[in-house]
This record gives C-alpha cells, structure tokens and sequence, in this order.
C-alpha cells in the first residue's frame, strides 16, 4: 500500500512524533492512512476522539445517537455548554476539526444496531468501544469477530476500569471472558451508579493509545490481557486472558455465525428509553402517586436508593431501605400494606419489585422513572440529578 | 486465610466490603464460606442449581480459575482470589 505523503504543515503539527523513532514519517503516514470507528462519544469517546484526531488518524468515524446534556460535562470533555441540546457526533466533530481540520470526521448519528453496525463499520480498521451498556459492547465484540477488526475495549463503572483488546485473530474476544451478560439490573448504569469524572479520561486514553499503537505496529497490545484499574487504590492489574475453546463466536465451532438481538440476548435495552418502568400494571407515575397522598391514601413508600443519595434529595415520609439490602430486611415490610418503591430514575426501584414480587408481594408500585421524575412533575423544589 | 477482593458491582451484598478473609483450601470452599458470611451473595455467584453462574471470573493472580482446576484450585493462605466483574459503562 503507498502511504499518503504528508505536507509541510502536517509535518510542522506532527513534528512531536516523527521525532519518536518508533513513530517517524512514516509512522505518521500510517497513523494518516488509518481509520478508526469510535462507538459512544460520551465518556470514553471523548478522550478517544480527541487524541485520536490530534494524533492526525485520517479518517475517525463517531456514532451517537444522543445529545448533549448538561450531566455530561462532568466527564464528556469534548462537549461544552455552548453545545447543549445539540447532537453529541455534531458537538464532537466541531471539536475534533477544531484541533485538526487535516483529518475527516464522519458521523452516524444513530443507534449502534445489529441492522446497521456491518454498514457502518465497514470502512473503519479498527473499532473502539465506548458504549455503556451490554447489548451493544456484545454486539461490538461480534462484528469484530465475524469482520476480522481489532476491538479496543474500555469499561467503567464509578472507580474502577477495565481496558483491554479483543482481536479473535491473534488472541480471546470479549466473549471468551464473559461468555454471558449479567442479569439485568446487577450491574448498574453510570447513570443509577455514578462514575468518577476523570476515570473514563484515564481509560479512554488508554485505549486511543492501543488503537495507535496497533496502528503502528509498534509495542506490546493489550491482546490476551486485561487491564483492571482502581483510581481509589491506584492500581493497575493485568490479569491473562485465554482464547475460549468453546467460545460462541469466536472458537473453531462457532454458534453465532450472524449479528443476532442482542438486547433479547441481554434481556435488557440497549438505550435509555423504558428505563424506570415496570409496565403499566406496576407503575405509577409521580402525579398519580402525588394524587393519592394528597386524598390521604395510606402508602409506603420505600426508597431503595443508596443513604449518600438522601442528602441530594428526599420524599417526606420515605423510609430508605438499600436495595443491597431489601431481600434480608423483607421482615420490616407487611404484603398487605400498599408499598411505592422509588430510587433515582425507576431501575433500582423495579428490581426491588421483582425481589418483593418474587417473595409474594403484590400490592406494590413502582416510582416510574424515579425521585427524578417526581421532581420534574410534582415538585419543582427537589433537584434533579 | 485466602483474601477474596469484592469488585464493586457486588460490594452491596458484602456490607460494602473490598477484601474479605476466607476460609478454605480451595477456590470452591473460599467461595462456600464468602456465601455463608454473606448469604446474599449467593444468588449472584451460584445459579439455582449451585453452579457457578458464566459471567463470573474468578481469577487467581494473573491466571482464570478455569485455566487452573476450575473452583477444585487450590489456595494457599497468602493467595488473593479476584473476581472480575462484567461492567459495562462508558457513555452516559
């Protein structure tokens, strides 16, 4: 392959690298000559974009199918309050063609999907994961299997990270580690569980560090290890991954020969929308719930979430049972009382409905979409968080 | 005693704790005692029929248990056996 050559300006910006002798020109012309799909441009997309722009990848492909929000920017740095309410793969491309206008951005604004993941990855070299949720990361980890293309892996989850690459070609995919998802609702999004702001910063330049370095060739790739880092205790663990012979999808005898539902696969969505419901048979909304104390109906209501949350907002009348807690503090509910379970946004509060539903209770509800919900409908005085 | 380090997805049902001290010469007796300490890490460890559920990892310093001798490994009292969760956050 002729490596495209490199302009005298170009040769000025990336004067840092070509000093490097593990990068030089011709590194450069490389790192030129690549493309990189990032899926997410939320946490770690945006650390990954930004230093995957300004290391000159000639071609970066983002997928989003948000907008920017202001609970973003406490972690999504490619963001900016002169960008609320506008698309995060638009919001990301100004930036990214801000700090260098050499390169080409394309954008997919749309939901990262079995229907369109082959279309849309089909030009990019290598693929780097920044979703937030399992559906999609075992969706991504699939079409890099059956499509041969290196899987930059990056996970977060409040202190913790993990990092790692997945590339069936030369080692394990995602998929040998964890055969299977989780139950639903074990693991907590970002959003019910919270995330330091500087950790998917710590992550995400890991992994663009990883897709340059299996750009260049040069180095040691995260293949058959992973990464696991604490920013709490500071430390930063490997552990060995193996290639799993009965693997799925990547073993000599694979089962999954296709994309497949990966959200029925998971049993639970790939995005935000019906989070917080339990379906309309559990639910009830905050006004109907602010309706029936207000006529002096006798209701419990049971907050699930964590005791620091209290201090951020509170329901009068509440009692704070942790949902870590809720199946050995079961003896201080009674079935035959009516009981309202509520947590931040509605997904805490509907597994807690299953735990009491699964031990016989049956008049209980569900806070649809949570202590949140009912300060945007009901009281205006509680923050929303 | 072998040290067993919680990841925080499960901390919750072990009083919040990070490491926690367990008795047993093997991976499957440290598991067996975590569980009796903390009755409500079972269902998340261990399927209905006693198993040990796919998404969990134990691994042994740097090496998977099922690379060793599954949950019969043995463990010596200076050993820290790990358990990587599944997390998925990233983007919101």
């Amino acid at each position: 392959m002729t490596l495209p050559t490199l302009s005298h300006d170009e040769i000025f910006r990336y004067s840092r690298h070509l000093l490097i002798p593990e990068v030089g020109l011709e590194g450069q012309q490389k790192l030129k000559a690549a493309s990189v799909l990032v899926v997410g441009t939320g946490g770690l997309g945006s650390p990954v974009a930004l230093y995957l722009a300004a290391a000159g990848i000639g071609r970066i492909g983002l997928v989003d199918y948000d907008v920017v929000d202001f609970s973003n920017l406490q972690r999504q740095v490619i963001h900016g309050e002169s960008r609320m309410g506008k698309l995060k793969v638009e919001s990301a491309r100004e930036r990214m063609l801000d700090i260098n206008p050499d390169i080409q951005v394309d954008i997919y604004n749309e939901i990262f999907t079995s229907q369109n993941a082959i279309r849309i990855a089909e030009p990019y070299d290598i693929i780097i994961d920044g979703t937030d949720n399992f559906p999609t990361r075992y969706l991504v980890n699939d079409l890099c299997v059956l499509t041969g293309k290196p899987n930059v892996y990056g996970s977060i989850f409040r202190f913790d990270g993990q990092v790692s690459v997945f590339y069936a070609k030369e080692g394990p995919c995602y998929r040998c580690l964890f055969p299977e998802p989780p139950p639903p609702g074990l693991v907590p999004s970002c959003a019910e569980g919270g995330v330091l702001g500087v950790l998917p910063g710590t992550v995400g330049t890991i992994q663009a560090s990883e897709a340059i370095k299996l750009i260049l060739g040069i180095g040691e790739p995260l293949i058959g290890k992973l990464l696991l880092y604490n920013a709490l205790d500071m430390s930063f663990d490997f552990v060995r991954l193996r290639k799993n012979p009965n693997c799925k999808v990547c073993s000599d005898h694979p089962e999954v020969a296709g994309l497949i539902d990966y959200e029925e696969f998971c049993g639970m969505p790939a995005t935000d929308h019906g989070i917080g419901s339990a379906g309309d048979e559990w639910d009830i909304t905050a006004a109907e719930l602010k309706e029936r104390l207000d006529r002096g109906d006798h209701l419990r209501l049971i907050d699930v979430r964590e005791p620091h949350e209290l201090a951020i907002s509170k329901l009068d009348g509440a009692e704070l049972i942790p949902l870590g807690q809720l199946a050995s503090r079961m003896h201080e509910l009674d079935s035959a009382e009516e009981i309202v379970l509520f947590c931040k946004m509605g997904s805490r509060s509907v597994r807690a409905l299953e735990v009491l539903a699964s031990a016989g209770f049956r008049k209980i509800k569900n806070l649809e979409g949570g202590i949140n919900a009912w300060a945007e409908e009901v009281d205006p005085g509680l923050p929303i968080y | 005693m072998p040290t067993l380090r919680i990841p925080t997805p499960l901390r919750p049902y072990a009083d919040g704790q990070t490491e926690i001290s367990v008795q047993g010469k093997t991976v499957a007796e440290a598991l067996g005692d975590l569980t009796t300490q903390f009755p409500e890490l079972k269902k998340h460890l261990f399927s209905e029929a006693g198993e040990l559920r796919a998404f969990v990892n134990l691994f042994l310093g740097e090496e998977d248990v099922r690379h060793l001798q599954g949950i019969e490994t043995p463990l010596k009292d200076d050993d820290m056996l790990r358990i990587i969760p599944s997390i998925a956050g990233g983007n919101h």
